[in-house]
């Protein structure tokens, strides 16, 4: 590659190297000039980079850029521009009753697709897609509800949960009557069996109803009902509901009044914020069990 | 002599040109890596960050053990779409103890660094146990014998040394009570749970897995899922003061 070595290829005309491998030798072709004044280009669009946007460190900090430029302030930015726009008929949804959104396509249309939204990513992993629900975790279709089926209620209920740990929290929770020794297995299967005969399921022949009556009387009226049809304030469960959250069964209402299983539901006001809760809200009211 | 005839010795000598390459990408590295370790900006300020629980640790190793950080990640980017969907983006203050951390590189899964409260235990278990059972359209292998796999807490003082060698700040009471705070934190009925609400306040404590009688690696497991994305409250974080 000597200089002093000039060869030029015969065939070409082009100016080798001076390389050779095997007789075969190494043409001297310039880098197109096409690619050359991209790599320049690159070059002088780093040099801008750095002056605009954040990208040397120094000793105790780093170069922010004339821009000032940050993809956190973007994002969030974005976020909240889009929020206060759904804001706007967020409010307005909360001002109107029920009947008003429902009267109102606008309203109503706003909050069922927000609604539809939110309940896939937060609420469909336990309620199911099409809010069914499934053994433990309560249907949103039907008329039975623990805590209330109004609009209020519900909006209550998705803000601050069940058992969630939240200071506002909807909280029960049922005496473990045979854990805690509380009844005796006998009285056990009679409440149980009388509770059974309530909701329509065949109850132990072996079991006295009238002890039951008198059981369910004593221990369970007080969150249940004397009718058993439940009491939404002490979130004691309708035991007459055609759907049960835990097996609808004697062995799971004799399995449930022997160590009770407690059901949690988060808090959603501080992960979703109000306007997403209330359009929740709506949507879960209009899934066919509002009140 | 041209500077193209110096790099001849380049050319001609393997060992030369290795140790010429080594130089040039070290320059790389010691200008992007080394200023993340000495910049003050880079850890943001926050408030309520905290090493792990013994269990949360022992969670946490779970989680690497069976791989979850090959579908889940643990970065939710600053980006509006990231933003709507798993909340506020995650800061660098929120892994500092992780030793190594869990950021992921794909989500066959959703992100997981803020599930912490989003769903209940029982739901937790449910889904690991088999996770059809409540989503069913997922692809995650089911975990039933973490319900059964008696958790391990023999070695548990051992890991958080380790973790204090990478500089995570343990107190000595802490790493001298690792085995029993293990257990305390899934038994909160237990002589020794009042021991560990001192050692680490404000900590849930309860029985994750619904199984009182022992502690199974699915306590482990959902109480470092719980505890995801938790302890920064944004009501008090400064973010101007923190862009980035």
């Amino acid at each position: 590659m000597a200089d002093h070595n000039k060869e030029v290829d015969q065939i070409t005309g082009v100016e080798t190297t001076g390389h050779e491998w095997d007789g075969l030798k190494e043409l001297n072709n310039p880098l197109p000039k096409w690619w050359l004044y991209i790599f320049y280009g690159c070059i002088v669009w780093a040099i801008g980079y750095w002056v605009l946007m954040p990208s040397w460190p120094l000793v105790s900090d780093y170069t922010k850029g004339v821009l000032g430029s940050s993809q956190r302030a973007e994002a969030t930015a974005e976020f909240q521009a889009a929020q206060a726009e759904r804001a706007k008929m967020g409010e307005k949804l909360m001002q109107a009753s029920l009947q008003e959104i429902e009267d109102t396509p606008e309203l109503l249309e706003f909050a069922m697709a927000q609604g539809k939204i939110a309940f896939g990513d937060n609420c469909a992993p336990c309620h199911g897609t099409s809010a069914t629900g499934a053994l433990g975790y309560p249907n949103l279709q039907d008329d039975a509800w623990i805590w209330g089926g109004s609009l209020d209620d519900i909006n209550y209920t998705i803000s601050y949960g069940i058992r969630s740990g939240n200071d506002d929290e909807r909280y029960a929770e049922m005496s473990a009557f045979g854990r805690d020794e509380i009844l005796s297995k006998e009285e056990i299967v009679n409440v149980s069996s009388y509770v059974a005969k309530i909701a329509g399921i065949d109850p132990d022949p072996k079991a006295d109803l009238d002890a039951g009556a008198v059981l369910f009387e004593e221990n369970c009226a007080a969150c249940h009902g004397e009718d058993a049809k439940g009491l939404r304030d002490a979130g004691g469960p309708d035991l007459t509901a055609p759907n049960y959250l835990y097996k609808r069964s004697l062995e799971g209402i004799e399995a449930q009044v022997t160590s009770p299983k407690h059901g949690v539901m988060p808090a959603w006001i501080d992960r979703l914020g109000e306007t997403t809760v209330k359009s929740l809200a709506v949507y879960v009211h209009s899934l066919g069990g509002g009140e | 002599m041209s500077a193209w005839k110096k790099h001849e010795i380049f050319e001609k000598n393997s060992l030369i040109l290795i140790i010429g390459i080594v130089i040039a990408i070290s320059i790389g590295g010691l200008v992007e890596i080394v200023p993340l370790y000495y910049l003050k900006s880079t850890i943001e300020k926050t408030e309520g960050v905290r090493p792990y629980t013994p269990l949360e640790l022992a969670g946490r190793n779970i989680y690497v053990r069976e791989g979850c950080y090959t579908c889940h990640s643990q970065m939710i980017r600053p980006l509006r779409d990231e933003l709507e969907r798993y909340g506020n983006y995650s800061l660098a203050a929120e892994s500092m103890y992780d030793r190594p951390f869990q950021w992921g590189s794909k989500r066959t899964g959703p992100d997981l660094a803020r599930v912490g409260g989003k769903y209940s235990d029982q739901w937790h278990k449910d889904h690991l146990v088999n996770p059809r059972s409540v989503s069913p359209t997922s692809v995650m292998p089911g975990y039933p014998f973490l319900v059964k796999n008696e958790l391990t807490t023999r070695d548990m003082k051992d890991h958080l040394e380790l973790n204090v060698l990478y500089g995570v700040p343990y107190t000595e009471e802490q790493i001298a009570n690792a085995k029993a705070d293990a257990v305390a934190q899934a038994m909160p009925d237990s002589d020794a749970a009042e021991g560990f609400e001192e050692r680490y306040p404000g900590v849930a404590l309860r029985d994750f897995d619904g199984n009182p009688d022992k502690v199974t690696e699915m306590d482990a497991l959902i109480a470092y899922l719980q505890m995801l994305g938790t302890l920064v409250d944004f009501k008090l974080y400064d973010e101007k003061a923190n862009l980035r």
